[in-house]
């Protein structure tokens, strides 16, 4: 390989911008309609890898929210609560179809709006959302059986918040399960990515459903927050920083209103010395450097057992070299752009303390793009359980690298954190995996593997990294209300 | 001769640190039946720690054990069931035929209970069909250390009722007992000292409400509280039950196992197929 010329690099594969046409300005979805906000309010909407604007998105206020929770109650109460299960269903395959009919739009979109490589929404982001709604549209005729009762009975109205990371998959989780099980939805997405949520909009549309089953309500936290404390919703579910999920629950403890909650994480990922080191390196940056690390489930805390540290590390090394950082409409493009300028200086300020306390930062020599937002992969060695980024949650592409001795040390340090929601464990040991996952105190256990995701696999927290799952039988329950479960009585014979 | 009761914490029989307790008359009258323990502060804190190095040692039996041991509780209140007869009747001043039906109810409960340490896992748990080459399984596990406001208008079924379902689900307990019935509590831990419970797996504390109520609610090494027994200061314990996220159940004096499955949380574990 000569100094300037690589022939094996691989040259520009760009996906095709002109895919989607996008709207100068968006209005927000009530009642099956797009109307303008109330609030007379719009904020801009960038692509954070070139920092273009794509659109003004409308800034809904408490009395948009207003109409839109009285939409979904009004359908509530005079279509979907009478609808058959079997009629219902029928709505969620159609969406999953049209949804299929148009995923590559949606692919280009969420990745212009997220900033998120291009084959990340093409085969993960896109096709998940629709499996959703696809494995939730078979539920909605079989609620008896999922195990809350004979006779399960949706909430109402939900109140649904959504964060940035996954948009339109998120969407996917909080929606399908939703109106499965009966209830009327009022979404709001995150701030900086509405795009593939007001697509969305226009599918209920298409899928001809009914007027008020979904609102979506573009906003910022001031949006969240009236949604939150709207009293005209019966349950909420929210996804997003462990901080706003305490805020959330403290504002409806008064209410005792139902709430699930999927929050942070500061996932451990164990490495024990018998693992196949070839395929925990795939893992380990799997679990790292997907999605730029924007998951609430990354294996952020890499544990080493001590005697294959150096080994590991240096393959770990050679390993993120190869990764492609860049424009992320490029086909060929492995870590695209983090999603906002607030998001990056978060990752900036916490790997700086890392430096400052002491532990040793690494990066690839790649280049970034001049515009938009960016940052290198990184691991952190020389880490300590007591540094900032062991402890908090970073979200982006910043790995820290403990080591342990013994298997005890590895699980007591694993669980040496308030969240619980994910970890990951590498062994050719079945005993060992089975013990490992077995005292692991997270809600989502990864064997040899790291960041799969399923419909049917329930997917959420332990601990502070909140509670219900969403996927799943499991993700079902927490929108059927157990008010008409039977109470069951221990029989009572004669005694004598 | 009259017992002195006092609280139960670590499988051990103290008096409260604070050295107070107050008194319980017979219902509607001066007459005085016995002066337990006003537990402080301290006396929770000291449970909770129970509780909490309790844990890997009931966790960590397997479900047909744990089944055993409760079952060995409601054999054991079989054997004192005049003593629990005798206490009601005085407590809340009912007739002994009411007082012999609840305490029949309350054995049977145990025995309910006891059966669904190794079945809940069964109903609610599943095998996941993955969209490609992964086995993958969810099951309930216990959240760890649950603080648990037992009936106040109940001596012993209500205690039952409220205590159960955490223990059935492989939880450790802290119990705040019945502040106006508060006898029957202390007669069934001298039954659980002698039902092979690992020590520090139940803990019951009596004493007044409002001093303990807030401080159980908060405490950062519980991890769940079962309210259903209390009535009252609910949104202030919701409230200071969100500061470590404690997992909230209520499910008034039903009976169910849903009860058991409010205090788990679900586990799902992925492992590729291949060759």
């Amino acid at each position: 390989m000569t100094e300037n010329v690589n022939p094996f690099a691989y040259a520009p594969a760009p996906e095709s911008r002109e895919l989607v046409s996008i709207e100068t300005s968006y209005d927000l979805f009530i009642n099956g309609k797009f109307v303008a906000p109330k609030s007379k309010k719009r904020f801009v909407t960038i692509n954070p890898a070139t920092e273009e604007v794509l659109s003004k998105i409308s800034l809904g206020g408490k009395d948009d929210l207003d109409l839109a929770v009285k939409a979904a109650r009004r359908a509530y109460e005079s279509v979907w609560s009478k609808l058959p299960g079997k009629e219902r269903g029928k709505y969620l395959y159609r969406i999953a179809r049209l949804m299929q009919e148009r995923a590559r739009e949606f692919a280009v979109l969420e990745t212009l709006d997220n900033g998120k490589p291009i084959r990340e929404t093409r085969d993960t982001d896109i096709p998940l959302a629709i499996q959703h709604f696809f494995y939730h549209a078979g539920w909605a005729d079989k609620l008896e059986f999922a195990g809350n009762g004979a006779n399960p009975r949706a909430h109402g109205v939900v109140g649904q918040i959504i964060p940035w990371n996954f948009p339109l998959l998120m969407l996917a989780w909080k929606v399908a399960p939703a109106l499965a099980t009966g209830n009327t939805v009022v979404l709001k997405p995150a701030e900086t990515t509405s795009l593939t949520a007001l697509l969305f909009a226009q599918i209920c549309i298409d899928a001809e459903l009914p007027p008020g089953v979904v609102n979506i309500v573009t906003g910022d936290g001031s949006t969240g927050a009236s949604l939150v404390a709207h009293n005209g919703v019966d349950k909420f579910a929210f996804t997003g920083s462990t901080e706003v999920g305490k805020a959330i629950n403290r504002l409806l403890a008064s209410s005792g209103k139902p709430v699930t909650l999927e929050l942070g994480g500061k996932g451990a990922n164990i490495v024990f010395e018998d693992a196949a080191i070839d395929q925990a390196v795939e893992g380990i940056v799997q679990g790292i450097f997907f999605n730029q690390g924007h998951v609430c489930c990354a294996g952020s805390r890499l544990l080493v057992q001590e005697n294959i540290h150096d080994h590991l590390i240096e393959k770990l090394e050679r390993r993120i070299e190869k990764i492609r950082v860049g424009d992320p409409m490029d086909k060929n493009t492995d870590l695209g752009a983090i999603n906002s300028k607030e998001q990056l200086q978060k990752i900036i300020e916490l790997t700086q303390s890392g430096e400052i306390e002491g532990a040793k930062a690494w990066q690839p020599d790649c280049a970034l793009p001049s515009r938009g937002f960016w940052f290198r992969p990184t691991i952190f060695t020389n880490v300590s359980g007591a540094h900032r980024i062991a402890r908090e949650e970073i979200f982006g592409p910043v790995l820290s690298v403990l080591t342990f001795r013994t298997p005890q040390e590895a699980i007591e340090k694993a669980n040496n954190t308030p969240y619980g929601l994910a970890a990951g464990v590498w062994s050719e040991k079945g005993s060992r995996l089975l013990w490992a996952s077995r005292e692991l105190k997270a809600g989502v256990i990864w064997a040899n593997t790291y960041n799969k995701f399923d419909a049917a696999s329930p997917f959420g927290g332990y601990k502070e990294s909140g509670w219900g799952r969403e996927g799943g039988r499991h993700g079902l329950l927490p929108y059927l209300t157990h008010s008409s479960t039977p109470r069951v009585k221990p029989s009572k014979g004669v005694r004598k | 001769m009259k017992k002195t009761y006092k609280l139960f914490i670590n499988g051990a029989f103290p008096r409260s640190e604070s050295g107070r307790s107050y008194p319980i008359y017979r219902k509607g009258s001066k007459v005085l039946l016995a002066q337990p323990a006003q537990a402080s502060r301290k006396d929770l804190r000291d449970a909770v720690r129970a509780a909490r190095e309790a844990r890997l040692k009931w966790q960590s039996a397997t479900a047909y054990n744990r089944s055993q041991i409760l079952y060995r509780i409601a054999e054991m209140m079989e054997g004192r069931r005049l003593q629990f007869v005798e206490e009601i009747m005085a407590q809340a001043s009912l007739t002994k035929s009411v007082a012999e039906k609840e305490v029949s109810e309350a054995i049977d409960l145990w025995v309910w209970y006891a059966g669904w340490c190794d079945k809940v896992g069964q109903i609610s748990g599943a095998n996941n069909p993955i969209n490609g080459p992964f086995y993958n399984f969810t099951s309930p596990e216990p959240i760890g250390v649950v603080g648990v406001f037992a009936e106040s208008d109940s001596s012993l079924l209500g205690l039952v009722r409220a205590m159960a379902p955490a223990l059935a689900g492989g939880n450790t307990v802290v119990v705040l007992a019945s502040e106006r019935y508060p006898l029957s509590a202390i007669t069934l831990s001298e039954v659980i000292a002698t039902s092979d419970v690992p020590a520090g797996v139940i803990n019951i504390l009596t004493g007044i409400r409002n001093e303990l109520t807030p401080w159980l609610a908060s405490h950062m090494e519980v991890d769940g509280l079962d309210i259903s027994g209390e009535k009252s200061r609910r949104v202030e314990i919701r409230t200071l039950a969100t500061e470590n996220l404690k997992r909230v159940a209520d499910f008034g004096s039903s009976t169910s196992p849903n009860r058991i499955l409010a205090l788990m949380d679900q586990k799902t574990i992925w492992h590729p197929i291949g060759i």
